[in-house]
């Protein structure tokens, strides 16, 4: 197993009256890109500036390469952050951003030229020194400031929302070029988004965020396959959440029967503890079909009638009212059914199928006020 | 010009000379409207720069009579003007220089922090720019005397410099302040972030960043400090500064080596307002 670099142990930040961070332990791997996501007001950026050393801990203990940095100065940690809005120094040009690190730690200006001039070519600015911040671009602000944290080659690289102000093509384009930059320095990053997508897109590991604690902590596939609760389930992505009653097993199945006493079977090892339950899948995990075709041996369906139909040119979004009143969102390729005309219509009667393997369980949570959170599917 | 003609067919034979004035009246309302106001502003300016190379006859210097550079030439050529002036300046100085450091921390103090009193503060801060200079002054004097048995407060330029201050100190703030508001609080933890103790963090991000909003905070404290009378013929005591050498001198004709004065003060202050611009410019 790769060294721990960072470390939280019961890390706990109110404000106040409110518990923004709630005993928090954490382990990031070295070398890791590791992603803190959730919605606003969850406490990601909250412990990533703990981590920093802008806020101290109300309880817990924060550990850097094994050394407690919990009452440290940010100036006496060996991280550095990449800010939200970049926090450029409006007075200094690009070179001396970025050479600002180095000049604090004394090092010769000989040296801090060349690793300048190497940053500035791993973020592809090389000729842009003697700019100012107003003078460049927001993608290019954004890359100065990571260039200005890499520089001073620390353990650990926290990373706050950096994409955030960026327009979707270029926020894209950055997000590959972060992890190509990760890779190629081999530091540890610490992503904080509220951003699934990018979350899933650039990130070894993720903990998913919400109201001061994580909710699942893993990797992309595992988060977004088998979500551990309804919260997750509807952060990352869209999913279909039916609640149902355990009943009994078949095979390597467990069968869950529906509110209309629709048998679902589940891969056996996800319901293992408990009683209440959520059956959930994907929208892009289901089959429509005509209500007299076959089926595949096995597979878990249901009936229902077309309400709805985006057309969104890649793929058709449906939304689908089955037995019992529940919508389902369900996304087609447009392949088999390319163009407009061929599309399923409000008011058909369709059959949905999918494999039990793409069934996942979520426990029902007895404290209502979480749904408020989880954003509509 | 050949559309202008067929529109003007269109709507009649010919335009006549009340829309015609109409028309360059709207183009120009705006730039005559300007033209006047900055004549407003500078005329007295203008008249005291004219009447400092009139050559009068007598004491009074209000009439044009002849063309002459001995004045310019020989600007301290009164008994006590150059005392005044130089007491002003030093005053000017000295009050800019303590007003303008203890006001920027105050303003550093009441935008960064929260803290009991702070509400207070801000009232206090208020006060004597809002309390009529006459009272301020009076007050002053009162005080001064009440606390000033002999050794202890005999009026002199210290009790100017005292006033002065203490009145340069609200406008810096509310000056400094303004700048700091809209400070990215993110640069100093950046900074900090980057390796930057406290220290270091003042001087090399805090500071330059807020220095355009002192400098303009140190240039109002100099030129209220060098043209107040009311404050200081409180507080002044026998000492003489410029603005009460001239009150002084209106009495009886002001020399030529006023306007001479007045007019070097008005070249230096554009001279300065010009430099910011040039600067300003640069760096942006």
């Amino acid at each position: 197993m790769a060294p721990i670099d960072v470390r939280l142990v019961g890390v706990t930040k109110r404000f106040g009256d409110t518990l923004a961070v709630d005993h928090i332990d954490l382990e990031v791997e070295s070398g890791e890109f590791f992603s803190l996501l959730g919605p606003s007001g969850c406490g990601k950026t909250t412990t990533l500036r703990m981590i920093g050393g802008f806020e101290q801990p109300t309880e817990g203990r924060i550990e850097l390469q094994g050394e407690d940095v919990t009452w440290l100065p940010p100036y006496r940690r060996n991280v550095n952050t990449v800010f939200q809005n970049y926090a450029l120094f409006p007075h200094l040009n690009v070179y001396d951003n970025i050479a600002f690190g180095l000049r604090r730690r004394r090092v010769p200006e000989r040296e801090i030229r060349a690793r300048v001039a190497e940053m500035l070519r791993l973020v592809e600015l090389t000729g842009f020194e003697k700019r100012r911040p107003s003078q460049i671009s927001g993608g290019q602000a954004q890359r100065v400031a990571l260039a200005r944290a890499l520089v001073n080659r620390p353990a650990v690289l926290l990373l706050d929302e950096p994409l955030g102000a960026l327009d979707l093509k270029l926020r894209k384009q950055m997000q590959v070029e972060l992890k190509r930059i990760q890779q190629e320095v081999g530091i540890t990053f610490i992503y904080v988004t509220h951003d699934q997508e990018e979350a899933m897109t650039m990130s070894d590991r993720i903990a998913v965020m919400n109201r001061g604690r994580y909710e699942q902590l893993g990797d992309p596939e595992s988060l977004y396959e088998r979500p551990a609760s309804r919260f997750v389930a509807g952060f990352l992505g869209v999913s279909n959440l039916l609640p149902a009653i355990l009943d009994g097993t078949v095979g390597d199945y467990a069968v869950a029967r529906l509110r209309d006493d629709t048998p679902v079977r589940i891969p056996r090892g996800q319901t293992a503890g408990l009683s209440r339950i959520e059956v959930g899948v994907r929208p892009e995990k289901i089959r429509l079909r005509e209500p007299d075709e076959p089926v595949p041996d096995g597979h878990n369906t249901l009936t229902g009638v077309v309400r709805d139909a985006s057309y969104m040119g890649v793929s058709t979004s449906y939304i689908v009212e089955i037995r019992g009143g529940a919508r389902l969102t369900v996304y087609e390729q447009n392949v088999e059914r390319a163009t407009r005309s061929e599309l399923w219509r409000p008011g058909e009667e369709v059959r949905l199928s999918w494999s039990p393997d793409h069934t996942f369980v979520v426990p029902v949570e007895d404290d209502r006020s979480s749904d408020e959170e989880v954003p509509a599917a | 010009m050949a559309r202008e003609a067929a529109v003007t067919e269109l709507a009649g034979p010919r335009l006549g000379w009340l829309d015609r004035f109409a028309r360059v009246f709207d183009r120009y309302l705006l730039l005559i409207y300007t033209g006047f106001a900055v004549l407003y502003l500078m005329l007295p300016i203008f008249v005291i720069a004219l009447f400092s190379v009139n050559d009068p006859i007598g004491r009074s210097n209000v009439a044009w009579r002849a063309f002459t550079l001995k004045y310019w030439l020989d600007p301290f050529g009164v008994p006590g003007l150059f005392d005044a002036v130089a007491t002003s300046l030093k005053i000017a100085f000295a009050s800019t220089v303590v007003a303008t450091a203890l006001g920027t921390l105050i303003a550093l103090a009441l935008v960064r922090y929260q803290f009991r009193g702070a509400g207070a503060t801000n009232l206090l801060i208020f006060i004597p720019m809002a309390t009529p200079e006459i009272v301020m002054g009076a007050s002053l004097l009162t005080m001064f005397v009440a606390i000033g048995r002999p050794p202890f407060f005999p009026l002199n330029e210290l009790t100017i410099l005292i006033a002065h201050i203490m009145f340069n100190i609200s406008y810096v703030v509310v000056t400094v302040r303004a700048r700091l508001v809209g400070f990215d609080r993110h640069l100093e933890e950046a900074a900090m972030d980057l390796g930057a103790n406290e220290w270091a963090t003042f001087w090399r991000v805090t500071f330059p960043l807020i220095l355009p909003g002192i400098i303009a905070a140190a240039l109002l404290a100099f030129s209220l400090s060098i043209d107040d009378f009311v404050i200081t013929n409180f507080t002044a005591g026998r000492t003489v500064t410029f603005p009460m050498y001239i009150w002084g001198a209106a009495r009886i004709g002001i020399p030529v080596q006023v306007n001479v004065i007045g007019t070097l003060i008005f070249l230096v202050a554009v001279g300065f307002v010009a430099l910011s611009v040039v600067l300003g410019r640069r760096r942006a």
